[in-house]
């Protein structure tokens, strides 16, 4: 869980979605349900392959404890995968729920979010995502408040320009689009008066438009 | 503790007293109380000066008072601190009664030196804040101010007067500017090392600098920020004002800190001071020449419209080099000649000439052809900027010829004065032409260091402007140039281009 004071609490994946997404941050269609029968209806609905999650207030490393399973072709595979993700939750999980996602893949991967830094206060963070992310740390911040001139700054100070370019039969990444994830994310960290930190990660590029597939918001404890 | 502000009239004490108290004169020259008193007068302050030591000695001519309450009434602003920390409340108390209302602290053992120090540095700053006083340090190295020629320092050197006023966290950079000040000809208006920043922090003598008339340009080194926020509004605000060239000390992290998520992990210190730079629209350096040759550029040169640079030279390696740079920079463009300019080119040139950018003249200048050259290439709409190559290198074989074994005869005589006279044409035309047609011209050669009064790099300085090092730190400075322009103009929604 969260290594901030004990102070901080992290919000469900859903409900780190739902905030964010009420200020503008483009996810995924997704549904929340409580049972492998439903899943398999949100699937259907959603159009496979999809993902399933095991969801909740505080699960946070999903991937790590493997709450996460890909690339589901059919009924069967979200059924088994719904039963194991529900019978793999323990009761310190506390209450929990599945999360029906579209199976999305990107070649470029970017992650943005929200930062505290003890000096310098709340900050917005744009960086290359994927597994290299901590190695390659491409990264460009500003403080908040930001401005569309600072978001579009941020993406132009990013090390790695080639990637928003056309990239391997894909368009350009929409500058305009991507700016405006880093206006909502800032948006959302200046209305919201307790955020430490938000995750979007990774911020996938499908068809030259950015679409986040996972949240985490860290609020401090009031 | 958040101390309030020190006010403009404060600042005017400081920066430009009408008397200096020198406390704690000493007649030994191996004091900082008697070289302060030496550099106060040798930089000719035009105000009264007054001194005070213990036993009222003669020291360089002066006649030091034993008490400050000696001292006539509203005669002087400032003291110049050197006696030991445990008199200064005293003192501090004494000289306010007299009107005084700014105080340079040199003494140590503050906050710098251990617990009891950080104690005494809070007193030290509610006695000054009780009294009216502005703390300057204290542990600080001194204040110049060349508009009333002022030199309180503990340290040479004094800088020629110029328009780049200097705030730093560590007063050794305040020398290594001045000293730079002093190797390019380019002035200083005001400098001042916080030292321990007790009151009076670098950002405060920043936003003093960004109304201050005498100022065009900011120059500051700080170290450890304690309120990054309050640093970024400072910066910003000034920044607004006028151009502000930042080196930041301990730059490297690990990024070692709790962070619970990825994009915390990422955003290191470092990576969060550099944006806060780059939203402010603070140029940041990376080294303390990188720094100053900034800040000496944007005192000196017209600001750019757009990003499109030129690079002329009078031979090929320098300009290939040159274009290596400016094709790793981000922020510039080496253009491609347009074909009205390479059809004026070619009437000037012979046709060895590289038809190209850079534009190599291949050796194949006659009396006027540099002159005309810059000209024509400043003049054009599709450059923004032009990087100048080859200066001097006449003068330098003249000066051979002149301290060799044949001279005066052989001819040589007459050739080392046009070589030199030509040197000097060069050096104007750049110079003038850059005036002319408002775009940013920057000389670089070697021989700015290795023969610094070779008639090219001299007449460079003798215009008021830089001979860059070395082709790679002109790039680098005008980097910083044309990245401000800019920030105003995206900014202010004004035209700007921008190729890449």
């Amino acid at each position: 869980m969260s290594t901030h004071p004990s102070t901080s609490v992290t919000l469900a994946e859903d409900q780190s979605k739902a905030l964010l997404s009420g200020f503008g941050v483009p996810f995924a269609p997704e549904a929340v349900v409580h049972s492998p029968a439903d899943a398999v209806s949100a699937a259907a609905t959603i159009g496979y392959p999809v993902v399933v999650k095991l969801n909740g207030e505080r699960i946070a490393h999903k991937t790590e404890r493997g709450l996460v399973k890909l690339n589901l072709g059919d009924a069967e595979a979200v059924t088994t995968a719904a039963t194991t993700l529900l019978s793999a939750a323990t009761p310190e999980d506390g209450d929990v729920s599945l999360l029906v996602a579209p199976m999305l893949s990107a070649t470029r991967e970017f992650i943005a979010g929200i930062s505290t830094d003890p000096q310098f206060g709340t900050t917005v963070v744009l960086g290359v995502g994927g597994v290299l992310t901590e190695a390659i740390a491409d990264v460009s911040i500003r403080l908040l408040p930001i401005t569309e001139l600072d978001a579009q700054s941020m993406i132009n100070d990013l090390r790695s320009q080639p990637l928003l370019g056309e990239f391997r039969g894909e368009p350009a990444v929409d500058r305009h689009a991507l700016g405006a994830v880093l206006m909502a994310l800032s948006d959302a960290a200046a209305a919201t008066t307790h955020m430490l930190s938000a995750d979007l990660n990774p911020l996938m590029i499908v068809d030259g438009m950015p679409i986040a597939v996972d949240a985490l918001v860290e609020v401090r404890e009031s | 503790m958040t101390v309030p502000a020190a006010t403009e009239a404060q600042f005017r004490a400081l920066f430009e007293p009408r008397g200096v108290l020198i406390a704690g004169a000493s007649t030994h020259p191996g004091k900082f109380g008697f070289v302060s008193l030496h550099n106060l007068l040798a930089s000719g302050y035009s105000g009264k000066v007054f001194a005070t030591n213990r036993d009222g000695a003669e020291v360089l001519g002066i006649n030091c008072l034993t008490s400050v309450d000696d001292l006539p009434d509203g005669e002087v602003d400032l003291v110049f601190v050197c006696t030991p920390k445990s008199a200064n409340l005293e003192l501090l108390r004494a000289c306010a009664a007299k009107g005084i209302t700014a105080a340079f602290v040199t003494s140590a053992g503050y906050g710098e030196a251990d617990e009891a120090g950080i104690a005494d540095e809070a007193e030290l700053v509610a006695v000054c804040q009780e009294l009216g006083i502005l703390l300057a340090g204290p542990n600080g190295q001194g204040v110049v101010s060349t508009p009333a020629n002022l030199c309180a320092q503990i340290v040479a050197p004094y800088p020629p007067a110029g328009q780049i006023a200097i705030a730093s966290q560590s007063g050794n950079f305040v020398s290594s500017f001045l000293n730079w000040s002093i190797a390019t000809g380019v002035g200083i208006s005001r400098a001042v090392s916080a030292g321990n920043a007790a009151a009076t922090s670098v950002g405060d003598y920043l936003s003093f600098y960004a109304s201050d008339s005498k100022t065009e340009v900011g120059l500051a080194y700080v170290e450890g920020i304690d309120n990054g926020r309050e640093f970024f509004e400072q910066t910003r605000s000034v920044a607004a004002h006028m151009p502000l060239v930042v080196l930041k000390g301990g730059a490297t992290d690990t990024g070692a800190r709790a962070a619970s998520s990825h994009t915390g992990s990422l955003a290191t210190n470092d990576k969060v001071f550099d944006g806060a730079c780059r939203q402010a629209g603070v140029c940041r350096a990376a080294t303390v020449e990188e720094a100053f040759e900034a800040a000496a550029t944007f005192a000196t040169q017209p600001r750019p419209r757009g990003n499109r640079v030129v690079v002329m030279t009078t031979a090929g390696g320098w300009g290939v080099v040159t274009a290596d740079a400016i094709g790793h920079s981000r922020t510039l463009h080496l253009v491609q000649l347009p074909d009205d300019l390479l059809a004026e080119l070619d009437e000037l040139l012979p046709p060895r000439w590289s038809k190209n950018n850079p534009v190599d003249l291949a050796g194949g200048e006659t009396r006027d052809t540099i002159p005309l050259v810059l000209e024509r290439i400043a003049a054009n709409d599709s450059v923004d900027a032009i990087i100048y190559l080859g200066l001097g290198i006449q003068s330098n074989q003249a000066a051979l010829l002149r301290n060799g074994p044949f001279y005066p005869d052989h001819g040589i005589e007459r050739i080392v004065a046009y070589h030199e006279r030509q040197d000097e044409r060069f050096a104007h035309a750049a110079a003038e032409v850059s005036d002319r047609v408002g775009k940013p011209i920057l000389t670089a050669t070697e021989l700015a260091v290795s023969h610094p009064d070779n008639p090219g790099p001299r007449t460079v300085r003798a215009t008021g402007r830089v001979c860059y090092s070395s082709a790679n730190r002109a790039v680098r400075a005008l980097e910083h140039l044309v990245w401000d322009a800019e920030f105003r103009a995206t900014r202010a929604g004004l035209p700007f281009t921008s190729r890449s």
